[in-house]
């Protein structure tokens, strides 16, 4: 694989954070930090103008938060937006649910390390999902419609996850890394890079209408 | 306490108040919906003209809408177009009378009285929170004017010798006119009083809600900031202490408060918790599911999940041990037949054939423990790669099969990953 670098962009209200997500990846080669913003308005200028590769979100910020500013990105850049990667404090079921749902590729939450989140940006940048074990759980408990989030429930008739899928989730759940996800069920890590991302996409409820029906729903209701 | 991401910004309706010809309602429409005032105004006129519908609609919409903050005066020649609508209003409104309803002119006339002093009075009543500058002898003169136009309409409204009153006792009708003139003319007070109440009431919550947020910052994260920079030296105890904080904040924050008795995953996470916090060792829960406060509390599986909570913890408590990891991973899934907890480190490992007496606690508190219940548990463990512990319990099988033996369905389930786990005998 050669050596990309890739162009990240951070959204934070609190700078002090901003600050020292920047100290910690100032190590770390391929990354490179374009631009921050601590507003919902100045982030979605900031990206459009940066065109970053990756954007760190922070998901509580005052106007909206990270799913007002996934939502004005994508209304502007269409499939030009860049990868969303959620960070955040919080690991309630909502705010991981809400945000995955409104796009974001990944979600970690702010104890992560340095070298981990380096990590994180780097598989979003290349295309895959980064689940940590508590959202493969909240996927899994809304699967089985036995989630508190009060979000509708992912359609078993239309989203169903494949068996295989599943299995990845639960492992992903207890705490598995992918490459030890792999090795379990014998086969490669691409494949669970794969099986990953495609929960992420029904998760997301990818069929348009439901989408639709999904935003009507909360700029309405 | 849940926060719920709300992005939701339709603004409330409010009327004009600097610019207001009247009550300031149709300004406050054509500002909320976006169009020009003139046409609100045509449609108001037309509404008013039809039975009266938009004096009623007017006379309401003034009532519930609070009155906004802009201060740009009106043009005179708004005001005199304005006033032109009114004026159109009222013959319509006179007209239509007249033609449809067949009703005599001193009936109509004492309408329009009582319409024109309610008018002044609350146009007056409304005034007077905002601007204490203008001149009082104003504002009483036409308080007193409308008062009067209201009683007058009132009085022509009862001695009027042929509308449909005019054949009720004399006194309830002087009764009922007493009434609804004093009803008109106070209304605007009524309605300040309880808009007041309100924002009182909201303000009081608010501050609750500050004094509750407060008082528990102060009770946590203060005290705990308070030990970290007594103990600064002790890295370890600082991260301790903050790790417990940041885990009880978070659960302050976004957790709902489940009662360890009547959840399951609330029980598991307790226990979590607690290896934690003695042992040092960072323990991410993970939980799917959970068994009904009924199924938790039925007598007869109260031990059964007594022993699972207790095996889990023990193997926390192992991993925390010896495992020399510095996370530990627990996962509880409860499924349809069955509830499993997985609790998982990445430390040394041991070789689970060599088990010796120093292991007897994975013998003794977890397999048999896990076995009386009528569950079972599985350790598999790689030198070098972490050890795994897995614990199954029937959620109803219990009942029909008291006898102690391992779940046969849970020990077939995957035969290929039962070949590679080694069972502890």
């Amino acid at each position: 694989m050669t050596e990309t670098t890739y162009r990240l962009f951070l959204v934070d209200d609190h700078g002090v954070f901003r600050s020292g997500v920047r100290t910690e990846l100032a190590g770390e080669s391929g990354l490179e930090v374009v631009g921050d913003a601590g507003t919902v308005p100045e982030a979605i200028a900031g990206i459009i103008e940066t065109k970053p590769d990756v954007v760190l979100l922070d998901v509580h910020m005052p106007g909206g938060g990270g799913v007002a500013v996934l939502r004005g990105v994508t209304d502007e850049l269409g499939d030009e937006a860049p990868v969303f990667l959620a960070l955040s404090v919080s690991d309630a079921a909502t705010d991981v649910i809400a945000t995955i749902r409104a796009g974001a590729r990944g979600y970690v939450t702010k104890t992560i390390d340095g070298k981990e989140l380096a990590d994180a940006v780097r598989r979003v940048a290349e295309g895959d999902a980064v689940f940590s074990p508590r959202l493969a759980g909240f996927v899994l408990d809304s699967f089985t419609g036995r989630s508190s989030v009060p979000e509708p429930h992912l359609d078993p008739e239309l989203d169903s996850l494949t068996k295989r899928e599943l299995e990845v989730l639960r492992l992903l759940a207890r705490g598995y890394t992918y490459r030890e996800i792999a090795e379990e069920l014998f086969i490669s890590v691409k494949t669970v890079e794969t099986h990953a991302s495609n929960v992420l996409r029904k998760t997301q409820q990818s069929n348009r209408n439901a989408l639709t029906r999904w935003a009507v729903n909360r700029r309405i209701g | 306490m849940k926060r719920q991401i709300d992005t939701r910004t339709t603004p409330r309706l409010h009327r004009r108040s600097g610019g207001k010809v009247v009550g300031g309602v149709c300004g406050g429409i054509a500002d909320h919906v976006g169009v020009d005032v003139f046409r609100v105004r045509v449609v108001f006129v037309v509404l008013a003209a039809l039975a009266g519908a938009g004096v009623l609609a007017y006379a309401l919409l003034w009532l519930f809408c609070p009155g906004g903050n802009d201060t740009e005066r009106v043009r005179p020649a708004e005001r005199r177009q304005a006033y032109g609508l009114i004026v159109l209003a009222v013959l319509a409104l006179t007209a239509n009378g007249m033609v449809a309803s067949n009703a005599p002119a001193r009936a109509l006339l004492a309408v329009l009285l009582v319409l024109g002093g309610a008018t002044l009075v609350w146009r007056e009543a409304d005034l007077t929170g905002i601007s204490a500058s203008r001149s009082r002898l104003l504002t009483w003169l036409r308080l007193i004017t409308g008062a009067v136009l209201v009683v007058g309409g009132l009085v022509l409204a009862v001695t009027s010798p042929d509308t449909a009153l005019a054949g009720m006792s004399p006194i309830l009708l002087a009764v009922l006119a007493t009434l609804v003139g004093a009803l008109l003319l106070t209304v605007p007070l009524w309605m300040r009083m309880l808009r007041a109440l309100n924002e009182e009431r909201s303000a009081r919550i608010r501050n609750d809600e500050r004094e509750e947020i407060a008082s528990h910052l102060h009770d946590s994260v203060l005290q705990t900031l308070a030990l970290i920079q007594k103990q600064a030296d002790r890295p370890d105890t600082v991260a301790r202490l903050a790790r417990r904080q940041e885990r009880e904040l978070r659960q302050w924050l976004f957790g709902d408060r489940a009662q360890p008795r009547e959840s399951l995953a609330a029980a598991i996470s307790v226990v979590a918790d607690e290896v934690e916090d003695s042992y040092g060792v960072e323990v991410e829960t993970v939980t799917v599911g959970d068994v009904t406060p009924e199924e938790m509390r039925d007598a007869e599986r109260v031990r059964a999940w007594a022993a699972l909570i207790a095996a889990a913890r023990e193997a926390l408590v192992n991993a925390a041990k010896h495992s020399g990891a510095e996370k530990i991973d627990v996962y509880c899934e409860v499924a349809e037949t069955g509830v499993e907890v997985f609790v998982r480190d990445r430390g040394n490992g041991f070789d689970v054939d060599a088990v010796d007496e120093d292991r007897q606690g994975i013998t003794g508190s977890i397999r048999a423990r896990m076995e009386r219940a009528g569950g079972a548990a599985r350790v598999t463990s790689t030198p070098g790669r972490g050890t795994n512990v897995t614990l199954t319990l029937p959620r109803t099988a219990i009942a029909e099969s008291p006898a102690p033996e391992p779940d046969p369905k849970a020990a077939a389930k995957d035969s290929r990953r039962a070949r590679r786990d080694q069972e502890i005998a």
